[in-house]
């Protein structure tokens, strides 16, 4: 089933006497999504992605705007009649009642013609908890369950009634790092069993990025960019996305494009062709930098991480925005750290790939691209 | 040099629980010991400290006392109408007050009055609302004939008019502290589980019955287990619409028997007084005991 967005707006009123301005939580939000695919809202916190959840669920109503399931139009329909399936934070599993008595619980709501013989609800809510692999868990109380078992709990009861979206807010926040890990290619391997249209909320990017067929970033209630993760990544198309995406973050600079050329302190550092000239903030990814002793661009060095995989070089520069620039360096090649001393500071150069860096207006912060 | 160490900290905590169990010990537990020992002496006289001997004569005595049968009566109807009755409409009114949005403050004000009202005052206003004078019938009497129906004196007339004017009473009096626990109770429950429970489309009905009973069943069973012992423990209530003469009243309760076996006109029977409190103890145990083998079953904690 895909869902439709349609410039969806959602106001709250302000609480503040004095300021009677309302508080935009999502602003004008149009988006196809697609069927049976996986989506991540993507966003810093308060930025409006659990909110528009919430509309999509049908928990609080849009100001502005429409929804669509399919063709139908569910914007005034009541979550119950919206056939979704929602995964809570804290999984909101009932305490008092079993795992199994959990997930019967949405199937037991059914009335009129929808409604169930008690063997097939037993049968679907077995489905449910082996989908899942919670079916040795079935008479256990949610708080007799680790963490990740109740997420599961959870979205076997979402699951259970077949619903037509799934929607999940923060499923990955209450776990730990190492079931964090396991748990969202679980997510990943249900929604492709299912094949259920699926949101999911997070402002973790490297989950969303991780099992996502597309993210929408967004930021303040205005949705920044969509596509799949590895094309946001790789073509940000403001300072905001591309510093939200990635670890290590994004190194930013500030420089200047001049008769095509890029600077950063006054240093030639490559080619920028095609660009007007002005102001401007240089992303670089951290993949970005190739060591060589006459690179262009020239760092105090201040140490060296090594990870295995790859080395990390940690320095500074004065045009840098981070307090670090941090470069990431594979180890395929013996590496030898091409350092200068000049009057006792070590400088490290690097060569920079054009196409790990991006550049960006320093007034709008908006990408800049070669006009072709 | 542990060993040392940990008797020199045991004594410390000893020393410092000493002031409470000094207290308890003096005007709980010696008392408690007491009225067990006074209990079982025969024809104890407070005034010489003599009794003619040890057996379960008290006890007989009590129990085949019309007007102990009387007072047991009475306050087994007490409590079995006032404590399932106060706590359904305790609960009734307190789901009412969490799902309106304006004036709650206002109602759980109104609802929490009798709480902090004095219970001779509120007592004095029973009696103007039920009490038939030479001159005037009450206005409770006014309206049931203002609807064609006949007066009925509900202080000093019949049986069922009295105890349904105690039950009354006792409910209205007991409500509010109910409703202050029931509604803090509700609002604890998250909001999560109710959103839950509605996009799974669940009625209102079976949200009240599946989710928010089970949530604050710790809470009604407190209720219930305090509400019998207080209903049990009655006694001020009845004085203040009944007058002190309870017996003759045929109002008595037994604590009210026990108070007058001590102090009122038949008093000075300290020995049948205790066995009465005894009694009274047994019952409140064995009730108390029952809750809580019930609520294993039916609490959810």
């Amino acid at each position: 089933m895909k869902v439709v967005l349609q410039n969806l707006t959602k106001k709250f009123p302000s609480r503040d006497r004095k300021n009677h301005q309302d508080v935009v939580a999502v602003n004008d939000f149009n988006f196809e999504i697609p069927d049976g695919k996986l989506i991540g809202l993507l966003g810093p916190s308060g930025c409006g992605k659990s909110t528009t959840l919430n509309l999509i669920s049908g928990l609080i109503k849009p100001t502005e705007g429409k929804i669509f399931f399919g063709e139908d139009d569910v914007t005034d329909l009541a979550p119950e009649h919206r056939g979704i399936g929602l995964v809570f934070q804290n999984y909101a599993l009932y305490p008092h009642l079993t795992v199994r008595q959990n997930i019967l619980f949405p199937l037991q709501n059914l009335k009129g013609e929808d409604k169930l013989s008690k063997t097939e609800m037993l049968k679907r809510a077995e489905e449910a908890a082996n989908l899942v692999q919670i079916s040795e868990l079935m008479e256990r109380r949610p708080r007799e369950l680790s963490g990740g078992q109740q997420q599961r709990v959870a979205i076997a009861r979402a699951l259970v009634k077949m619903p037509k979206v799934l929607l999940l807010d923060e499923p990955l926040s209450n776990l730990d790092a190492r079931l964090r890990l396991q748990t969202r290619e679980e997510i990943r391997r249900i929604q492709r069993e299912t094949k259920i249209t699926t949101i999911f909320v997070t402002h973790d990017q490297e989950e969303a990025m991780s099992i996502s067929d597309m993210i929408v970033v967004m930021k303040d209630g205005i949705v920044q960019q969509i596509g799949r993760p590895q094309e946001v990544y790789d073509n940000p198309v403001n300072l905001f996305v591309a510093r939200f995406l990635g670890t290590p973050p994004v190194n930013v600079f500030t420089g200047q494009v001049k008769d095509g050329r890029l600077f950063i302190s006054g240093e030639d550092v490559m080619e920028a062709s095609g660009i007007p000239d002005g102001d401007v903030y240089a992303g670089v990814r951290p993949e970005g930098f190739v060591l060589n002793e006459e690179g262009s661009l020239g760092c105090k060095l201040n140490g060296v991480e090594v990870m295995g995989r790859d080395i990390s070089i940690v320095s500074s520069h004065e045009a840098s925005l981070n307090p670090t620039v941090r470069a990431l360096i594979g180890t395929e090649n013996r590496v030898d750290i091409g350092a200068r001393h000049d009057g006792g500071e070590v400088t490290v150069r690097f060569d920079l790939v054009p196409h790990k860096v991006f550049l960006f207006d320093k007034v709008t912060e908006e990408r800049v691209t070669a006009l072709v | 040099m542990i060993k040392n160490k940990l008797t020199a900290g045991s004594l410390k905590g000893w020393l410092y629980l000493l002031p409470a169990i000094l207290f308890l010990g003096v005007f709980m537990v010696y008392p408690l010991i007491d009225v067990f020992v006074y209990s079982f002496e025969e024809g104890y006289n407070s005034a010489s400290q003599t009794y003619f001997g040890v057996g379960s004569y008290n006890y007989a005595y009590v129990l085949h006392d019309p007007y102990f049968l009387q007072a047991l009566k009475n306050t087994f109807i007490l409590v079995v109408i006032t404590v399932p009755l106060s706590t359904a409409a305790a609960l009734l009114i307190s789901v009412g007050l969490h799902s309106i949005g304006p004036l709650r403050e206002f109602f759980r004000t109104v609802f929490f009055l009798p709480y902090v009202t004095n219970t001779l005052a509120v007592g004095l206003v029973f009696m103007i609302l039920f009490k038939k004078t030479a001159y005037s019938d009450g206005l409770i009497n006014l309206l049931i004939m203002w609807f064609g129906g006949g007066s009925v004196d509900f202080i000093d007339g019949p049986y069922w008019a009295k105890m349904f004017v105690l039950c009354f009473y006792t409910v209205w009096v007991v409500m509010p502290f109910k409703i202050l626990i029931l509604t803090s109770a509700l609002s604890n429950v998250n909001q999560e589980y109710y959103n839950a429970a509605r996009v799974d489309g669940t009625s209102k009905f079976r949200i009240f019955m599946r989710i928010t009973l089970p949530m604050i069943s710790p809470m009604i069973f407190y209720l219930v287990v305090t509400g019998f012992i207080g209903a049990f423990k009655a006694y001020s209530d009845v004085v203040a619409l009944f007058g002190t003469d309870l017996n003759a009243a045929g109002m008595n309760t037994i604590v009210g028997y026990v108070y007058d076996m001590l102090y009122g006109d038949s008093g000075g029977y300290p020995s049948y007084a205790s066995a009465a409190a005894v009694i009274l103890f047994a019952i409140v145990l064995t009730i108390t005991c029952i809750n809580l083998l019930v609520s294993k079953k039916k609490v959810s904690y």
